[in-house]
C-alpha cells in the first residue's frame, strides 16, 4: 500500500524503525541541542547582542531627550537642512529619532568607545539599517530601544530605512561618522 | 451513503470521487491559478522594478503592487489549492462523501468574496501596507475586512474537511488508520485552526481601530500577534506541500513510508512546535527578552526543523526504496537517474524537495538565530528566503500535482506536453536564482520593500557596492526566467481545462496514470543500508548546513560591538 492508503499494518506504530531513518534523527536531535547552545553561549562570549533595555515612553518625551543631547553636543550642522551633528561624551546616553522621512540627528562617534545608544519612532515603524556594518533593528513608536555599541572601524556609516513606511521610505537615509 | 449517482470511479487511478466534493475541489484550484497569475504579473512588476537597470514602476505604484503581489501568492493562491487538496484528501482517499457540500460552497463563496474585497482596496491605491499591515500605518477597512472573509471561509472548509473525516471513520469507508498523505492534510488544517484564530485576535481589533472604534494598537503586540497568524500560514503550506510530496512519490512509484511512525511523528512535530517558533520574525524588536527569544526558537523550532529534516530523508528515501525495489537496485544512484525526469509531476516536486531543503531550509534556521538577524533583518535576504521555501517549495509542488490532477479531475488531457515537461526546470531554476541573488544582496544590506537601493532624492544618499547592484540585476533576470516558467504552467492549465481533448468517464489514458503499490522493502540496498543514496545526499546536505550556518556567526563577529 502506498502513502495514498491506509497503513497496510493495522498496528503500524510496532513496526520497527528503518535504521537509516534512527541515524538520521540522532543527528538531527544532536545538532538541534548544538544550534540551542550556541545562542546562550554567544551571550557570554560573543560581542554581538542586543541588550533587554527597552522602555515604553511617548514620541513627545523621546523627541525632548534626543533634542537636550543635540542642544549640549551639536559640534557643527551639514546639509542645507543644517542637521546637527551631535559628538557625544564617550559612555553617554545618544539618542537617534526615527521620522517621516528621516533618521535625526548625525552622530559622530569615537572607534573603539561604547555609547548608550537610544532609537525610537514618531509615527509609523521604521527599520534601523546600518551600512555597511549590516546591524539591522526594527524600531517602533512608543518604544525606546538601548543598544550600546561599539564602533569597531573608524568612516562614514549610513543608517538606511528598512521597513516600509511610506512614499518618502526611500529617501529616509541618515549617517553615523566614527572617528579614530 | 448518499446514492450512488453521486460517485464516479476514476478509470484511470480507481479513485472514487463524489461529484459534490470533484465540483469544489475544480472551482477552488481553479481560482487558485486565477490567484496565482494576479499575483505572478506583480511579481513580474516587482522584479522588473527592482532591477537597478529597469527601474520600471513609480514608488506608489511599486508599494502598492508589492502589497497586492504578497497577498495573492502567499495567501490567496496558497489557500485556495490547499482547500482543493484537503477536499482530495478527505473524500477521495477516503472513498467517502464530502460532508456538508453546501457550508462548503458557503466557505468558498466567503473565501472569494473576501479576496475581491482585499484586492479592490489595494487595487484603489489606499491600502498600500504590505501584506504585513504593520499598525499604526493603516489601510482601508476594506483591507482587513477582506482578509476576515476570506479568513472564515477557510475556516469553514477546514471544518468540512474534519466533518468529512468524521463520516468516513463513522460509515467504516476505511480500515485502519488515515492515510499518511491525509495525516499530513490534517496537520496542515489544524494549523489553520491555529492560524485563522490568530488572525482573528488581530485583525478583528485591527479592523475596528481602521473605522475609529478602536482608539490605538500597540505595534509591538501587533508584530508579535500578527506573526501567529503571518508565520504558521507558511506552516500550512509546509505541512501541505510535504503531504503533496508523499502523495507524488505514491502515485510515481507506489511508494510507502519507510515507516509509519517517523513520518508521522515529524507531521506531529508541526502542530506542536511550528507556532511557538513565528518569535523568530521579533528577534530585533525591543521589548522582548532575550530568553523569550532564545526559548521559543530554539526548543520550538529546532524540532520543528527536525521534523522538516526528517520528511527530507524520508520522502526520497521511500522513493529510492521504492526505485529498488523495481529493479533499480545498482550503485548509489541508480534509482535517481533512471527517475522519469520528463515527467513534469516527478521533477516538479524533486525540485521543489532539493530547493525547500537546500536553499529555503538553511537559510530560514540561520536567519532564525537571535544573533544572526541583527545581520539580516528585513535586509531583501528575507524575501530571498522565502522565495525558495514558498514560491519554489509550495508553489512547485502543487504545480506537479496539478499536472497530475488535470487528467483525471477534468477529464482532459493535458495539451502541450512538451512545455509542461520543462517547466518544473524553468521556473525552479529561476526560483532559485531570484532566491540565491536576492539572499546575495541581503548580505550586503540591500532593504526589502524599498523603490530605489540608490535612494534618489534623499539628502544624504548611500552608495551601495557594485556587487549588490549586479546581484539585484541577476536577481531582476532570474524573476523573468521564472515569470516565463509560471505562465507556461498557467497556460498548460488553462489550456488543458477548457481545450483539452476530452477523456470519457471510463476511457483509459495510455500511459498509466498511477504506479502499483510497493508492498515491501526487503532485499534492496547496499550491505545493510536499504537507502545508501538518500543517506549520502542527507549528509551533503548537513555538512552545506553546518558550514553555512557558522559562516554567518563569521559575518556576524566582524560587526559593531553591541551589548
Amino acid at each position: 500500500m502506498s502513502s495514498l492508503s491506509p497503513p497496510a499494518h493495522k498496528i503500524w506504530w510496532k513496526e520497527p524503525i528503518e535504521r537509516v531513518e534512527i541515524m538520521w534523527i540522532g543527528i538531527c536531535i544532536v545538532w538541534g541541542l548544538l544550534m540551542t547552545f550556541m545562542m546562550p553561549y554567544w551571550h557570554v562570549v560573543g560581542k554581538q547582542n542586543l541588550s533587554n533595555e527597552a522602555y515604553r515612553i511617548t514620541p513627545a518625551y523621546f523627541q525632548k531627550k534626543a533634542q537636550e543631547v543635540v542642544d549640549k553636543h551639536t559640534v557643527r550642522v551639514e546639509t542645507d537642512q543644517k542637521i546637527p551633528v551631535v559628538a557625544p561624551p564617550v559612555g553617554s546616553d545618544v539618542y537617534l529619532v526615527a521620522r517621516l522621512w528621516e533618521w535625526w540627528p548625525i552622530l559622530e562617534l569615537k572607534k573603539d568607545q561604547s555609547y548608550r545608544l537610544h532609537i525610537s519612532s514618531m509615527d509609523w515603524q521604521h527599520g534601523f539599517s546600518l551600512q555597511p556594518a549590516n546591524i539591522n533593528a526594527q524600531i517602533m513608536p512608543g518604544y525606546d530601544m538601548v543598544i550600546t555599541v561599539t564602533p569597531n572601524k573608524a568612516g562614514t556609516y549610513s543608517v538606511v530605512c528598512n521597513e516600509f513606511c511610506g512614499i518618502g521610505h526611500h529617501k529616509m537615509v541618515g549617517k553615523i561618522y566614527v572617528k579614530e | 451513503m448518499a446514492t450512488n449517482n453521486e460517485f464516479r470511479t476514476c478509470p484511470d487511478t480507481g479513485l472514487l470521487f463524489h461529484k459534490p466534493a470533484e465540483t469544489l475541489m475544480r472551482l477552488n484550484a481553479v481560482v487558485a491559478v486565477v490567484f496565482l497569475m494576479f499575483g505572478g504579473i506583480f511579481g513580474l512588476l516587482v522584479g522588473l522594478t527592482r532591477w537597478p537597470a529597469v527601474h520600471l514602476l513609480p514608488a506608489d505604484t511599486f508599494y502598492l503592487v508589492l502589497t497586492s503581489h504578497g497577498i495573492n501568492v502567499l495567501i490567496f493562491w496558497v489557500i485556495f489549492f490547499e482547500v482543493a487538496v484537503l477536499y482530495f484528501c478527505s473524500s477521495t482517499l477516503l472513498r467517502v462523501r464530502l460532508a456538508t457540500p453546501r457550508m462548503a460552497w458557503l466557505g468558498f463563496a466567503l473565501m472569494l468574496i473576501g479576496a475581491v474585497t482585499n484586492n479592490i482596496a489595494v487595487l484603489s491605491g489606499r491600502s498600500s501596507v504590505m501584506m504585513t499591515s504593520y499598525v499604526p500605518m493603516s489601510a482601508e477597512p476594506a483591507f482587513y475586512l477582506g482578509l476576515i472573509l476570506f479568513a472564515v471561509g477557510a475556516l469553514i472548509a477546514c471544518f468540512v474537511f474534519l466533518g468529512t473525516l468524521v463520516i468516513a471513520r463513522a460509515e467504516k469507508t476505511y480500515e485502519g488508520s488515515l492515510p499518511l498523505v491525509t495525516f499530513g492534510a490534517l496537520t496542515a488544517a489544524i494549523i489553520a485552526i491555529f492560524t485563522i484564530a490568530s488572525g482573528a485576535i488581530i485583525l478583528i481589533p485591527t479592523f475596528l481601530w481602521s473605522v475609529g472604534y478602536i482608539s490605538n494598537i500597540d505595534p509591538l503586540m501587533y508584530r508579535v500577534i500578527w506573526w501567529a497568524l503571518g508565520h504558521s500560514s507558511q506552516q500550512i503550506n509546509v505541512a501541505a506541500h510535504v503531504a503533496v510530496w508523499y502523495a507524488i512519490a505514491g502515485v510515481v512509484f507506489g511508494a510507502k513510508p519507510l515507516s509509519e511512525k517517523v513520518s508521522r511523528t515529524a507531521f506531529l512535530m508541526y502542530i506542536l512546535f511550528l507556532q511557538l517558533a513565528s518569535a523568530h520574525h521579533i528577534l530585533v524588536d525591543p521589548g522582548v527578552s532575550s530568553e523569550w527569544k532564545i526559548f521559543n526558537t530554539s526548543y520550538a523550532m529546532y524540532l520543528a526543523v527536525m521534523a522538516s529534516m526528517i520528511h527530507g530523508l524520508t520522502v526520497p528515501g521511500s522513493i529510492e526504496a521504492a526505485q529498488r525495489k523495481r529493479g533499480f537496485n545498482k550503485g548509489l544512484f541508480e534509482w535517481l537517474r533512471k527517475a522519469p525526469w520528463g515527467n513534469p509531476t516527478f521533477s516538479g516536486m524533486f525540485l521543489s524537495l532539493i530547493i525547500f531543503g537546500f536553499i529555503g531550509g538553511i537559510s530560514g534556521v540561520v536567519m532564525g538565530v537571535e544573533q544572526i538577524n541583527l545581520i539580516i533583518h528585513n535586509t531583501i535576504y528575507v524575501p530571498g528566503h522565502f522565495h525558495a521555501t514558498v514560491a519554489t517549495g509550495t508553489t512547485l509542488a502543487f504545480m506537479a500535482l496539478t499536472y497530475w490532477l488535470v487528467p483525471i479531475l477534468f477529464r482532459r488531457k493535458l495539451m502541450l506536453a512538451g512545455l509542461a515537461k520543462i517547466q518544473p526546470y524553468i521556473f525552479g531554476l529561476g526560483m532559485s536564482g531570484v532566491a540565491l541573488f536576492m539572499m546575495g544582496a541581503g548580505t550586503l544590506g540591500v532593504p526589502r520593500r524599498h523603490w530605489d537601493m540608490a535612494f534618489s532624492g534623499a539628502t544624504m544618499p548611500y552608495d551601495f557596492p557594485a556587487a549588490a547592484y549586479t546581484l539585484m540585476g541577476l536577481a531582476g533576470a532570474s524573476v523573468v526566467l521564472a515569470v516565463i516558467g509560471g505562465a507556461i504552467f498557467i497556460l498548460v492549465v488553462v489550456l488543458s481545462v477548457f481545450f483539452g481533448k476530452r477523456l470519457g468517464d471510463t476511457e483509459k489514458s495510455a500511459v498509466p496514470m498511477i504506479a502499483q503499490p510497493v508492498t515491501s522493502y526487503e532485499g534492496i540496498g547496499i550491505g545493510s543500508i536499504a537507502i545508501p543514496g538518500t543517506l549520502v545526499l542527507a549528509m551533503v546536505f548537513l555538512a552545506s548546513f553546518v558550514l553555512y550556518y557558522f559562516v554567518n556567526w563569521k559575518y556576524l563577529a566582524q560587526t559593531w560591538g553591541l551589548s
